[in-house]
Formats: structure tokens, C-alpha cells, sequence
């Protein structure tokens, strides 16, 4: 087997010197009760050549090949992935280290996050961010338990109908048995968060106030009034971003009074790979730098005055304050975040604002194409970026399977999550889809209206 | 003083910050085929202050440097205990970019992503033979959080049998995502002592009618072999309670012994340990959950079925504790370990695993008389050790720095905390007798200096990118972004 190296000579030698006969009396220790008394049934080896041929058979039974044109979202985009990234994350110095605990052999590693939660820090508009956590959903459940932390009596969340419902969903498992209660705040006309609704259920017992910016809806929330309701009531906001491309072309959540900032950063740089791994982030403000989940990775000298960096303010974390620590997370999500700073510094100050300008001009392209068919309207009138909903003249899935038909996703479907907006379909458009392609879905949803 | 401080070919690099110039940019966007547009003036963001301006070769030169400074698998010997630092296959990097699946989004309609549902559900079937449980899911993220579904199952299962249960044992050997996982569930954590291994009597003493689960690792964090486990079951389902098992150390076990067997009604797995996926520096990892028949309908959201031959995420669940994470899985890290399980076959996992205790104990057969060993039993794929023995102010701290200057990662250190200034070393089954024999006559040569010249200790490392860092001033003064 060619990832064990042990010759059966070798394998004798170490017995001896071990003082066991063979290898089964090395497991002396397993009583023998305990033993599996027979072999795994499992497929017999592949060889290197027949996995290959295995694994794309099962690569090929995945249809939509990039001959179709997508316009899914719904919090992860298509965007084109520079191919430097694969380049620099396959150096294995990266890729086969674990998360640096010794800081004199890690450098790399630690300079890259540095790195990444300044990066997080500028496009959030926010103090400290951490080195990063699973996912978008998970990380906006993070950022709700850090504000019930931070709010103590507090037991109310109040969780905008426009946040991601998926996030949604995550938040309700994580806060399942402590005691919280969930209040969902509705949407108004425009599709962003209902302001008097906020208002209204705003008290001194709410811990927080969860909104999507971008909503789930594609409507740019109006954070500047949300946070001046919330500061009212000493209310965290926490805004999650499912794009957060659209930060490079909208104010940052920051600068508008957002107090947490979370989200999936698989925009930045990641392939879809159907959902996974991509990587969540989280920004916080100074003064409640101690109460955030996860790693941190801090600047400091070492015995010769040079800068280097470590792992740092550990004591919120589980291996050593176990069951009182911040957050049970340990692994994170590593390489992501190294894959999600090199795009970003590679883009950077000119390239990612144009990129989102792109973005916005095709999305309003598309959008105002649609409007214009018979039969078709777009329901919201909030501000939007890159993703928007419009309203079908059948039901959405109807619409979307004939389309497939003509090798095009055309969209998410509404109907599980958003039921009340009529054959409601979710539509994203991204660098990916010139315009050829926006024509070419334009004539496709009218041919279903003739 | 130049910006870039290197020696000859030791290379210096700034921050990315540090190198940016106003005007350069490493990427190109196609001309806009569309009517410009923008949104309404007063919401458009001014310059993201402080953002890079970097070109392609700044960037490729940056990661290029860092990565230099980094150590990995595939530098060199990397013994860190509790995270089974194996060699991570090649060809499995390259099958999780294969196009049809890294292209695909994860709304797509099912008929269209049926190879990577069977790829799932094959690996569910595989990892269930290998574990016995009956059921599993495959979407936890990693360990804590396969360890946090599982234990919010255990409390689903205790609340759907009209009960209210409010503690949790967990030995002191548990990794300390074991207790703060229970707190996230509302559970209050009462320590269990254990002496090398868990007794059926310090477990009875504990049990009672507010107990809703032991959690333990098999084998421990001493690398022993929890040898009264069947009893300790029996013990705790007899009292109404459930056991939970932390699969971090299920190097150990493959094909010799499955937890389900023992009477464990939960187990999560570390592909990225077990299963051979890389680390990546700090993740992403995946931690799926085994489950017995009674948990099962607590999975969480979704879990993929097959009927007749067709795949689907099945989303109508009404007792599932409900969805942990955005999308399904982490998939790239399914497809290496389903890569890797087929790769191996059940021959080649338990030879794995029986080359990764014969390491172990190599290692420990070559160090146990430099070296402190304070539990003596028969160990499994790792083996602990302490500084008790080490003269003139030598501690744990000083071997593992000592360590970088011969080449090494240093074992993980000062875990488990039942042991005073551990080492603990876990070679696993990918490490060559030589490669073994060299990294001994480090810790041997070391053990002569702490002897004869322990300013080497104390002064190490010399020979790494940095010398020892000043961790405290780090969390004293907290410098956790650059700032011009």
C-alpha cells in the first residue's frame, strides 16, 4: 500500500524492539469483547487509475456542466476564481499544517490570517475580526450566543423575515435549549426589514436585532435607521453577509452602526464545490473584542526584537476555559481564509469595487429586462446588488423546468421559504453572465409567456 | 534600515499592507457589455480605506514567502498528539477539483446533482460499516461540531421520552471542546476523574436520574483503550442515560473495533484525521455523527436518502434538531475522504491503523527511559509523556522549542491536563521506522543537553524563522490588525 512505508522486516524489527510478537498482541489492551470479530465489509482497494475513473464517473453524474448558464445564488455566487489562488493554496507548506500552535514554524500561516482579519476588518468597516468560522449560517449563530453573552438578562432576539432563511434555520438549532426566544420582525413593501415593526418590538430584553445585508430578497437593508432603533435600546445589530461583494460597492455595515458583522466569504475566491467548505467571517467592535468566538491571531515581537505572530487571547477559548469558553470551535476554517485574502489583495482597492460596479450594472441590466415582459414584475423597489426577485405569471418551478431545458438555471424558488410572493423566483447575476447570456434568459422566460 | 530584512535566500516579507502602491492591480475584469450603472450616490462607498494595491507577482511572491516560514506534512514529521497528522494524498486534492464537482452550486435541482448525493450516501454506508452505527449524517463542519450536534440529539431523544435531564459527565482527559459542546446545550458539566482510564465505579458514584450522558474518548487522550466501556454502557442506559463518543482517536480502531458495538450511542468522526483529509492550517475539517437506530430520527437537516436508485436531501424531518450549517456539508472534504476510504480498503484501514499503534509504541519503546512515562498501561496510537524527569529548569515548553531547531513539529504540549507538562505524540501509520528513528534520537540528544547545556533549551529555537515570541505581551496588548 503505497501510503504505508513499513517493510515486513522493518514491521519485525520495531516488534522486537517493542518486546510483542506480532501486531494483534499490541492491541492487548482491547478486551476481547470489544473486538470485531470479523472483517469490514467494505468495496475492495481502488488503484490510483480506477479511483480516478471512479471519482469522475461520479463528477459526470452531476449534469449542469459549465456549457449551461446559472443564475443561482441565494448565498453562494458564481464569480470567477482567479487562477492564482489554486496555484499558491496547493503549496503544501500551507495546506498540510494544522492551526499554528507552535507560532516559531508557523509564520505563514499566522501572517496570512493577520492578514485576513485586517482585510475583514477594513471591508466590514468594524475593529477586530476573528480568523475566521465555518460558515456564513454558523457564524451569524456565533454572533447571535456572543450578543446574548454580552447582554446578560437579555433572552429576545429579534430576526429579520429577509435574513437568509437557511441562517434562520442554523440560528434556531444553536439557541434550541437556552431558554431564547426567537421573534420574527416582517418585511415591508420594498422588501427590506418593517422599521415600525422594529420599533414596536424593540425593549429593553432584545439582545440583538439579525438582518441581512444583502437580504435574502437581494434588498440592501437600511442599516443606518436600524442601528439608530437598536442603539436606542442598547440593541446589538448584527448584519449578516451572505455577499459580501456588495460591500465593496455599498456603505460598509460598520460605518452605518452595525455592531457584529458576519458572513460567508465564499465569494471571495472559493469554487461552489455544492456548498462546501466555504468560510464565515466575523467583525466585532473594540469593546467587545473578549467576548468573540474563535481564533485570534495578534501581532508581538519575539526574543530579538523582530515581529512575528501568535495565536492569541486564548483564554475565551475551549481548550482552556472549556466548558465557561466563548465558543465550543476549534477547528476553523483555515485555508479558506487564506484563499479569501489572496483574492482580495489581489483585487484589492481598485479591482473589487469595479468588480462589484459589474456586478450591479448587469444585475440592473437583467432586472429591468424582466420587468419589462408581459406577465413578469419585480415585487421590490429597495436598493439591490447582484441578486433580485421577480414575479413569475406561473409557478416558479414550472418556469424553471422548462427552462432546463434549455441549459439554463434561471433562478431559486421561492415558494418553500417566501410563499406569499406570487411565483416568486430568487435571480442572481454575477461577471459570469455576459450579455448574451441575460439576453438569452430574457428570451427564454418570454417564450414561456406566448 | 531596508523594507525587507532578509539573510542570503532567508526570505524577509511585509505585510501585504506594507507593499501595496497606489494605482496596481492583480486582476482584470472583461470590458462591461452592459449599460453602466450605479446606485443611488448617497449609499455608494467611498475607497475601502487601507485595502492592498498589489499586482499578480506581489501576490504571488507574498503567499510564496509565507508559505517558507510554514512547516507541514510534507515537510517533515508532524507528531502532534489528538490530531493525527497523516500524509494527506495527492490524487485526493486533485479528485475534489475535478469541474463537476467544485463548479457545482449548491441550490442546483437534485436530478442534476445525483453524482455528488451518491457520493454521500456511499460514504454514509462506508463510514457506518467502519463505526456500526445505523445512521449518520455528514454535515457537521468538524469535530465540535459533530460533537455539538450530537449532544443537542441526546437532548432531543431525552425530551421526546418526556424527560428533563440537566448534566453531563465528561472525564478530566475529555479535549475541552467536549465540555463547552454540552454547555451549548444547556447542560451543566460535572467532571469525572479518571485514573489512566475510567472506572465503572467512578461512573456509578456520578450517574443519576439528571444525568442525560457520559461523553468520552476511546481511546483516551492517554492513547489507553477505555477497558470497562461494555460496563460503563450498560451502566448508564441502565440509568436512563446515553453515551457520547469524541471519534478523534478513531486512528486507532479501524477494523479492529466499532464503537456502536461497545454500546455508544453517538461517535463523531475528524475526516481530517481518520480520513486523511489535510488540516489546512487550521481547517476546514469535517465531522460527521454516527447515531444508534433510536437517535436517528433526531439527524440533523438533511440527510441524504436513496430510493430506487435515486438521491435526495431529505428536508421533511419533524423531529430533526434542525440545520447546523448553510449548505449540506462541507463536500470538497466528503470527496477526499470518500477518496481515501476506497484507496484503502478494509485491509488496507486496518493495517492503518495497526501500523499507527506499532509507531506509537516504537516511539515509546525508544523514550520511556529518558523520558517520563506516567501511566504505564498498554497505549494505542499515541503515547504521553511528561517533563517530570527533566533536570536544570527543563520544561515541556523547552523540549518542543528545542524540537524546531532538529527539524521538527514539536508533539502537542501540556495536554491532556491530567498529566503535568505533557508531551503527547502521535506518530500515525504514514511515519517510516527511519523517520521515527531519527526524530527519537532528536528527543534522545535533547534529553542529553537538558542534562548538560540547558541554555539550549531555554534558548531555543535559533535555527527557526523567529526566536521564542513574546505570547504574553501579545494578549496584553492585543495588536490583532495592522494599522499604518
Amino acid at each position: 500500500m503505497r501510503y504505508l512505508p513499513h517493510t515486513d522486516q522493518e514491521i519485525a524489527v520495531m516488534l522486537e524492539r517493542i518486546g510483542v510478537a506480532d501486531l494483534e498482541d499490541l492491541f492487548s489492551g482491547i478486551p476481547a469483547a470489544c473486538r470485531l470479530p470479523r472483517e469490514l465489509n467494505l468495496e475492495p482497494p481502488l488503484a490510483e487509475a480506477a479511483l480516478q475513473q471512479r471519482l469522475e464517473q461520479r463528477a459526470q453524474a452531476n449534469r449542469a456542466d459549465s456549457s449551461w448558464h446559472s443564475f443561482l445564488g441565494g448565498g453562494y455566487y458564481n464569480h470567477h476564481i482567479p487562477a492564482v489562488i489554486d496555484h499558491l493554496i496547493s503549496r503544501s507548506e500551507f495546506y498540510t499544517a494544522y492551526t499554528p500552535y507552535q507560532p516559531e514554524i508557523s509564520q505563514g500561516t499566522l501572517q496570512a490570517i493577520f492578514e485576513f482579519q485586517t482585510l475583514i476588518c477594513q471591508l466590514t468597516g468594524l475593529d477586530v475580526a476573528n480568523a475566521s468560522l465555518y460558515d456564513g449560517a454558523s457564524a451569524c449563530a456565533e454572533a447571535v450566543l456572543m450578543a446574548l453573552r454580552c447582554a446578560p438578562g437579555c433572552r429576545r432576539l429579534l430576526i429579520s423575515r429577509g435574513l437568509h432563511p437557511r441562517y434562520r434555520e442554523v440560528i434556531a438549532t444553536y439557541v434550541r435549549y437556552l431558554d431564547v426566544e426567537l421573534v420574527e420582525v416582517p418585511l415591508d413593501a420594498s422588501g427590506m426589514t418593517d422599521l415600525a415593526a422594529v420599533a414596536a418590538l424593540l425593549d429593553a430584553q432584545v439582545a440583538a436585532l439579525v438582518v441581512g445585508y444583502p437580504n435574502y430578497l437581494g434588498s440592501m437593508e437600511a442599516l443606518a435607521e436600524l442601528a439608530r432603533l437598536t442603539h436606542e435600546e442598547r440593541t446589538r445589530l448584527v448584519v449578516a453577509c451572505a455577499e459580501p461583494l456588495a460591500l465593496a460597492l455599498y456603505q460598509s455595515p460598520g460605518e452605518l452602526g452595525a455592531d457584529i458583522v458576519v458572513g460567508e466569504g465564499q465569494s471571495f475566491g472559493l469554487p461552489l464545490t455544492f456548498g462546501g467548505p466555504g468560510v464565515g467571517f466575523m467583525a466585532v467592535r473594540q469593546a467587545d473584542m473578549r467576548a468573540l468566538p474563535g481564533r485570534l491571531v495578534g501581532e508581538t515581537r519575539d526574543m530579538e526584537d523582530r515581529r512575528g505572530f501568535v495565536l492569541t487571547l486564548a483564554t475565551r477559548e475551549q481548550h482552556i476555559r472549556r466548558e465557561k469558553a466563548t465558543s465550543n470551535i476549534c477547528s476553523n476554517q483555515g485555508i479558506c481564509a487564506v484563499m479569501v485574502a489572496i483574492y482580495l489583495a489581489l483585487l484589492g482597492k481598485n479591482g473589487l469595487p469595479q468588480l462589484a460596479r459589474d456586478n450591479y450594472a448587469r444585475a440592473t441590466y437583467l432586472r429591468e429586462k424582466i420587468a419589462a415582459l408581459p406577465g413578469f414584475s419585480v415585487p421590490f423597489d429597495a436598493p439591490f446588488f447582484n441578486e433580485f426577485v421577480i414575479c413569475c405569471p406561473q409557478p416558479s418551478a414550472e418556469i424553471l423546468r422548462r427552462l432546463e431545458t434549455n441549459k439554463i438555471l434561471a433562478g431559486i424558488d421561492l415558494i418553500r421559504d417566501y410563499p406569499d410572493i406570487s411565483h416568486g423566483l430568487l435571480v442572481c447575476v454575477t461577471e459570469q453572465n455576459d450579455r448574451a447570456q441575460l439576453d438569452r434568459l430574457v428570451a427564454a422566460l418570454q417564450g414561456g409567456c406566448l | 534600515m531596508s523594507a525587507l530584512d532578509s539573510k542570503g535566500l532567508i526570505l524577509d516579507e511585509q505585510l501585504l499592507f506594507e507593499r501595496s502602491v497606489a494605482g496596481r492591480c492583480g486582476y482584470d475584469l472583461a470590458p462591461l457589455d452592459v449599460p453602466p450603472a450605479a446606485p443611488p450616490a448617497n449609499l455608494v462607498r467611498a475607497p475601502i480605506e487601507g485595502f492592498p494595491e498589489l499586482s499578480e507577482i506581489d501576490v504571488v511572491r507574498h503567499y510564496t514567502r509565507l508559505s517558507t516560514w510554514n512547516y507541514g506534512v510534507d515537510s517533515g514529521f508532524y507528531p502532534l498528539g489528538s490530531c493525527t497528522m497523516k500524509y494527506n494524498p495527492k490524487v485526493n486534492e486533485q479528485l475534489a477539483r475535478l469541474p463537476g464537482f467544485s463548479q457545482q452550486h449548491p441550490a442546483i435541482p437534485e436530478h442534476l446533482s445525483q453524482g455528488s448525493l451518491q457520493l454521500m450516501y456511499e460514504l454514509q454506508q462506508a463510514l457506518c460499516e467502519i463505526s456500526g452505527f445505523p445512521a449518520l449524517t455528514l454535515q457537521p463542519s468538524a469535530g465540535a461540531q459533530g460533537e455539538f450536534a450530537g449532544m443537542l440529539m441526546i437532548h432531543a431523544w431525552h425530551q421526546a421520552q418526556g424527560n428533563r435531564r440537566h448534566k453531563v459527565l465528561i472525564p478530566d482527559t475529555a479535549h475541552g471542546t467536549n465540555p463547552a459542546s454540552a454547555a451549548l446545550c444547556g447542560y451543566q458539566v460535572v467532571p469525572i476523574a479518571s485514573d489512566g482510564v475510567l472506572s465503572v465505579a467512578a461512573v456509578a458514584a456520578a450517574m443519576d436520574e439528571d444525568v442525560a450522558a457520559l461523553m468520552v474518548t476511546n481511546p483516551n487522550t492517554l492513547g489507553l483503550f477505555e477497558a470497562h466501556i461494555r460496563e460503563i454502557c450498560t451502566l448508564v442506559h441502565e440509568r436512563g442515560g446515553l453515551v457520547y463518543c469524541d471519534g478523534a482517536n478513531l486512528n486507532a480502531l479501524l477494523g479492529v473495533c466499532r464503537p456502536a458495538d461497545l454500546g455508544i450511542d453517538v461517535m463523531h468522526f475528524n475526516l481530517h484525521k481518520t480520513f486523511a483529509t489535510p488540516h489546512g492550517g487550521g481547517g476546514p475539517g469535517a465531522g460527521p455523527v454516527g447515531v444508534s437506530a433510536a437517535l436517528e430520527p433526531f439527524l440533523p437537516l438533511p440527510v441524504v436518502v436513496q430510493e430506487q436508485g435515486v438521491y435526495r436531501l431529505d428536508c421533511d424531518r419533524p423531529l430533526s434538531i434542525g440545520r447546523l450549517r448553510t449548505f449540506a456539508s462541507q463536500f470538497g472534504i466528503l470527496v477526499r475522504a470518500y477518496a481515501y476510504v476506497l484507496t484503502m480498503g478494509a485491509a488496507g484501514l486496518k493495517k492503518a491503523t495497526q501500523l499507527a499503534v506499532l509507531n506509537a509504541n516504537y516511539i515509546r519503546a525508544r523514550l520511556e527511559a529518558a523520558y517520563h512515562l506516567p501511566y504505564p498501561q498498554r497505549s494505542l496510537h499515541e503515547v504521553v509523556f511528561s517533563d517530570a524527569h527533566l533536570p536544570n529548569n527543563c520544561h515541556t515548553l523547552d523540549v518542543a522549542k528545542r524540537l524546531l531547531d532538529y527539524g521538527y513539529h514539536p508533539p502537542t504540549i501540556y495536554f491532556p491536563l491530567v498529566v503535568q507538562g505533557a508531551l503527547m505524540i502521535e506518530p500515525t501509520e504514514t511515519e517510516s521506522r527511519q523517520v521515527l528513528d531519527e526524530f527519537c534520537d532528536a528527543m534522545l540528544a535533547i534529553a542529553e543537553e537538558a542534562e548538560h547545556h540547558p541554555e539550549l533549551l531555554h534558548q531555543a529555537p535559533v535555527n527557526a524563522r523567529t526566536r521564542r515570541l513574546d505570547e504574553t505581551l501579545a494578549a496584553r496588548k492585543p495588536r490583532l490588525k495592522w494599522q499604518p
